[in-house]
């Protein structure tokens, strides 16, 4: 019954949150309208978040990587080649996954807080790569003044932030669409299996570092097509899209929405981002601790229900033995 | 006869400790063989062994003839090696169902159907028919982190069967279970086809000696004799090393 209300509720929430979606522009001003765009793009980077850290276990800080990958990429081919916006995307989404794919084999066998390390090394090296890389990314001035794109050939340019929003909205709708029914499929079974108990699939059989790297790169092109509805949406990118704050904020954002809940990561980025803008106003300077604290708090004060990231490996050091334990032997494949 | 598995010298150590010094082990198809032993003496460690999980310092692991000495667990349970652990290790946010398909898809090829969903089909039939042999249907849509011991044991049985093992390595699969468990555990271990062999881990002797046709007994990391359930309760320095409880 419980359960049932929970469900309903959740249902009618969300059914709210579309129908807000889809009448903002004609109900909210055109600032208004393009912060709801660059909130969306940064929804699908989180969604992207929850499929690693939620849906899979593998905890991160490192899709801002991808998500200016494909956010450069786009900006490149918007500027040089098409202005398109579905080739946008398809380049964007390939970079994104071509870079998740060269990370593959530093993420593959780390597990639990090592990941998170390393996750966030790629993502500081890539922003680091895109400030220092002046001759195509602009440098840390970044690149200004992208032509505005149109959504298919044939169709009209997106002039006006409307039509931009309106562009970013159908993309995020479809790509999310897609990623909840892929989980709908054995791949979303595998995914939650390996992040409940990942020796047990070995020991069934199943190929868990194929499933590993397969995951990274379908969340580094959802971050990368993300990163094209970046430069759609305000036209403009630079290193301080995809600094550690935005990580951040993308990890809190789906703590806060539900780990494994892809639409929750959407909310739960929009609520962060609409946070972090009201505080600094409010407390000039402040906000990252201000969302530091809030990210601790939601990480051990919110229920256990799908908030709390489940991950394979530990987040936290193991609380030392009183005793020195014998030296354990070392399962194959079973990380730390 | 090729032994189904056969383990050769298997030698593990953990610093100056010897948890396993030496061992052999040869197991035929269709055994039911019991590794008894006091705490300590390696049993897990051996099992841990034989299923990939650790790797042994010294000594190799046959399986049918093959060298797997140097494969991981995923691909001795592909080659039909299945796992019992000694606490039931299931996917708990997923269904009762959903933990046999799963475990199930890895050996549900069916021959000449590369279909991605033939695969998923012929794994949710092999799941169906496990759910209903270990009396799980009734239950199958609840998660598996809701069961309790008994009910999580039950489904790990099924799904170390999904796998359509040939060899089945049970670790201590009565701990924790009532007496009414216990019966209903011998019974379908009794009645497992003979294509299975069974490699048991087990303190429970009266289950190890219903249900086996060879026992082995470790101690202190090293093999202290092997024969029939009768010869080892005859054993005088079974019974002097391990117990009184052996007989």
């Amino acid at each position: 019954m419980r359960r049932g209300a929970v469900r309903a509720l959740r249902r009618g929430v969300a059914a709210l949150v579309v129908v807000a979606l889809v009448l903002a522009p004609w109900t909210v001003d055109d600032y208004t309208v393009a912060l709801l765009a660059r909130t969306l793009a940064l929804g699908l980077v989180a969604v992207s978040v929850a499929l690693l850290t939620g849906v899979a276990g593998l905890p991160t800080l490192g899709q801002t990587a991808p998500y200016a990958a494909g956010a450069y990429a786009s900006a490149v081919v918007g500027s040089h080649l098409s202005d398109v916006g579905l080739v946008h995307l398809a380049v964007a989404a390939a970079a994104g996954a071509a870079l998740a794919a060269v990370t593959v084999p530093l993420v593959v066998s780390a597990r639990g807080v090592v990941l998170l390390m390393i996750t966030l090394a790629v993502g500081e090296l890539a922003v680091t790569v895109v400030g220092r890389w002046r001759s195509v990314t602009g440098g840390t001035d970044g690149l200004a003044g992208v032509a505005a794109s149109r959504p298919l050939w044939g169709l009209p340019v997106l002039a006006t932030d409307r039509a931009r929003y309106v562009y970013t909205l159908v993309v995020v709708a479809a790509l999310v669409g897609v990623v909840l029914l892929v989980l709908r499929t054995r791949v979303g079974l595998l995914l939650r299996a390996g992040r409940d108990d990942e020796a047990r699939l070995r020991a069934s059989g199943h190929r868990v570092p194929a499933h590993v790297a397969g995951v990274h790169v379908a969340a580094g092109a959802v971050a990368g097509a993300a990163g094209s509805l970046l430069v759609v949406a305000q036209q403009f990118v630079s290193p301080a899209d995809f600094g550690f704050d935005t990580s951040a904020l993308l990890l809190l954002g789906v703590v806060i929405g539900g780990t494994a809940s892809v639409g929750g990561a959407l909310v739960g980025a929009a609520l962060v981002v609409a946070a972090r803008d009201w505080l600094f106003g409010v407390l000039p300077g402040q906000a990252p601790l201000v969302l530091g604290l809030a990210f601790v708090a939601a990480v051990y004060l919110l229920p256990d229900g799908g908030r709390r990231p489940r991950v394979r490996g530990r987040l936290l050091p193991a609380v030392p033995a009183r005793r020195p334990a014998p030296e354990s032997p070392t399962p194959t494949g079973v990380r730390a | 006869m090729t032994p189904l598995l056969s383990a050769e010298g298997i030698t593990v150590r953990y610093g100056s400790l010897a948890a396993l010094d030496g061992v052999d082990l040869r197991i035929m198809p269709g055994q039911r063989h019991a590794l008894i032993g006091p705490n300590g003496a390696g049993k897990t460690t051996l099992l841990d062994v034989l299923g990939g999980s650790t790797r042994a310092g010294r000594g190799r692991v046959l399986l049918a003839g093959r060298d797997v000495t140097r494969l991981g667990p995923a691909a001795r349970a592909r080659r039909g090696v299945g796992r019992i652990h000694q606490r039931p290790a299931v996917w708990s946010t997923l269904t009762v169902r959903q933990n046999v398909l799963v475990a199930a898809l890895p050996r549900a090829v069916r021959p000449g159907r590369w279909h991605p969903s033939a695969r998923r089909r012929a794994a949710a039939r092999t799941a169906d028919a496990l759910l209903a042999r270990v009396g799980l249907t009734e239950i199958a849509a609840i998660p598996a982190g809701h069961l309790a011991h008994g009910q999580r044991r039950q489904v790990e049985i099924a799904m170390g069967l999904a796998g359509r093992p040939r060899l089945l390595l049970l670790d201590e699969p009565a701990a924790g279970l009532s007496a009414v468990e216990v019966g209903w555990l011998m019974e379908f271990l009794r009645t497992l086809p003979r294509a299975v062999a069974v490699l048991l881990v087990e303190h429970r002797l009266d289950l190890v000696y219903a249900l086996c046709d060879t026992v082995t007994v470790l101690r202190d990391g090293r093999t202290l004799a092997t024969g029939t359930p009768a010869e080892i309760r005859a054993s005088g320095p079974v019974r002097e090393a391990y117990a009184e409880g052996v007989a």
